[in-house]
């Protein structure tokens, strides 16, 4: 195991800083998810949490520090984000699919813009990932007809289309109705066990002992404490993730 | 004496219907019934109008219109991504542009582009005194539009940009394959008002002057006014208009319904 692949991280940040106008909300985090590790972060609302995952791929801009995706530095302005950014999936909480696409095409039109791939290429691509998802028999709906769990699904089987080198997930479960969340964190768990290097934002406190290989909870822009999942939530070691642990569980 | 609530309500409707007819009664009892008949009922006068009016006249307002409405939304486009651009230099073009031509009237604009900027300039807009008017419709409606489609571009959710943006789309797939699509679709209804509304101010290109073959309606019931000595091509197309009109109208609502259908 000592090729390069397993040195570098797939995500390293050092010392992030963030503003939002005066408002501090990332207060220098130093963080690394390795390949094929599952890192769950937890906290408050207001914690950070969501913005540190949308810095990786930039879609929130960084004020300062550096994040480095499998080595390349994303906030060095002469790297090709869009290149980098095909490269990490990401899943919202309010899923995003584009409405006048049927599924199908929601998975190929990125595949075929950016990846350059042929549209029968494509297509199979996009019908092995909604097999994967159990959305075969869907291909031909629109996002509108379907279910919240069946629009996540769907996102997440657009996000694998392009082949990712990781997955980021943002809150994937919050919007749902409660009967769906299953459907959705059984997909990420499959996932998971493929060897997806995955980084996920989230109140699934379950889905975080079984499956994380790490977990972080941020609290007030900081990393207050991070570990082994079953450790962090069954013995905090920090007042405030017992406090909010003792909310939530 | 007390009324009940209904009565009274349907007191005061009857008083309201009365009211109207009495109107009415009167318009057309004080009518020059001979004069109006004359005026602007003269059959042979009529009869006159009849093919040119729809071959020459409406095919002509309907085809000006489609150009003007098809540049301005081309310039409005263009207009609207300047107006949303991150560089300063592009919003403030693009704010003083639409301010410019939406402060003006459009029969100044075509005025000036058809005989101000050949005399200015040395330069003929194609297509001669009408090509000026043309452009300067176009130039006019795509001010407006450009708002139009502003606001449209702004309505499509943040997250359908972050998402495309996520998969690696850059700025212009991003734009074409996703915003644009569904930013078109929230500004169909307004856009179709501007068509009515263009389908109007073509009447002002009747100010330039056209030959018989570029005549659009206003000018036609013009010529023919002078020609006939009474009313009657003036009547015949206004009636045009509307019929032009108000089936576009019907669209926009029937638009609008469909879309609050889709909204959920």
């Amino acid at each position: 195991m000592s090729t390069s692949q397993m040195t570098t991280p797939a995500i390293q940040v050092s010392d992030l800083h963030k503003y939002f106008g005066e408002n501090e909300v990332l207060k220098g985090i130093d963080f690394h998810v390795d390949q094929s590790q599952v890192v769950c972060v937890i906290g408050p609302s207001g914690s950070g949490k969501s913005t540190l995952l949308r810095c990786v791929n930039r879609l929130e801009e960084p004020t300062s520090g550096k994040i480095l995706v499998e080595g390349i530095d994303i906030t060095d302005p002469e790297t090709d984000l869009d290149a980098v950014r095909a490269r990490i999936g990401m899943v919202f909480q309010q899923f995003n699919l584009f409405p006048h696409m049927s599924v199908l095409k929601n998975l190929c039109v990125a595949q075929q813009r950016v990846k350059k791939r042929s549209k029968d290429e494509a297509v199979e691509i996009a019908r092995r990932n909604l097999a994967k998802v159990g959305l075969a028999d869907r291909e031909n709906s629109y996002p509108a007809q379907l279910s919240g769990g069946q629009q996540q699904r769907v996102a997440i089987a657009r996000a694998l289309s392009m082949n990712p080198d990781m997955m980021l997930f943002d809150e994937p479960t919050s919007a749902l109705d409660p009967e769906l969340v299953g459907d959705v964190l059984a997909v990420m768990r499959d996932l998971a066990s493929e060897g997806m290097t995955m980084m996920v934002v989230t109140h699934e406190m379950g889905f975080a002992r079984e499956v994380g290989d790490k977990l972080v909870f941020m609290d007030g822009g900081v990393i207050v404490e991070e570990g082994d999942p079953r450790q962090v939530l069954g013995d905090p070691q920090h007042h405030r993730t017992q406090a909010f642990l003792s909310k939530v569980l | 004496m007390t009324l009940k609530r209904a009565t009274k309500r349907r007191l005061r409707d009857g008083a309201a219907y009365v009211a109207l007819l009495a109107v009415i009664a009167i318009v057309v009892l004080t009518a020059d019934r001979e004069s109006i008949s004359k005026n602007f009922l003269d059959w042979d006068t009529w009869k006159s109008l009849w093919p040119d009016i729809v071959l020459t006249a409406a095919k002509n307002t309907v085809k000006y219109t489609l150009i003007s409405f098809a540049g301005g939304i081309l310039l409005a486009l263009v207009l609207a991504l300047m107006r949303l651009s991150p560089l300063r230099l592009y919003r403030w073009l693009a704010t003083g542009y639409i301010e410019f031509f939406r402060g003006l009237p459009a029969l100044v604009v075509i005025i000036f582009m058809s005989f101000g900027v050949p005399l200015a300039f040395g330069w003929r807009p194609p297509g001669g005194l009408i090509g000026g008017g043309l452009l300067a419709l176009i130039m006019v409606s795509g001010a407006y539009m450009a708002e139009t489609l502003r606001a449209g571009i702004q309505a499509v959710p943040k997250g359908q940009r972050e998402a495309a943006q996520s998969l690696g789309m850059g700025g212009f797939w991003t734009m074409v394959t996703v915003v644009l699509p569904q930013a078109i679709r929230i500004v169909i209804p307004p856009l179709t008002n501007e068509f009515i509304l263009l389908v109007k101010d073509t009447s002002l290109l009747a100010f330039v002057g056209m030959q018989y073959n570029e005549v659009e309606l206003t000018s036609f019931g013009q010529q023919n006014l002078i020609s006939s000595a009474d009313a009657s091509p003036l009547l015949a197309v206004a009636l045009v208009y509307l019929v032009i009109s108000i089936p576009a109208s019907q669209l926009v609502a029937f638009l609008e319904r469909r879309q609050q259908k889709v909204a959920r």
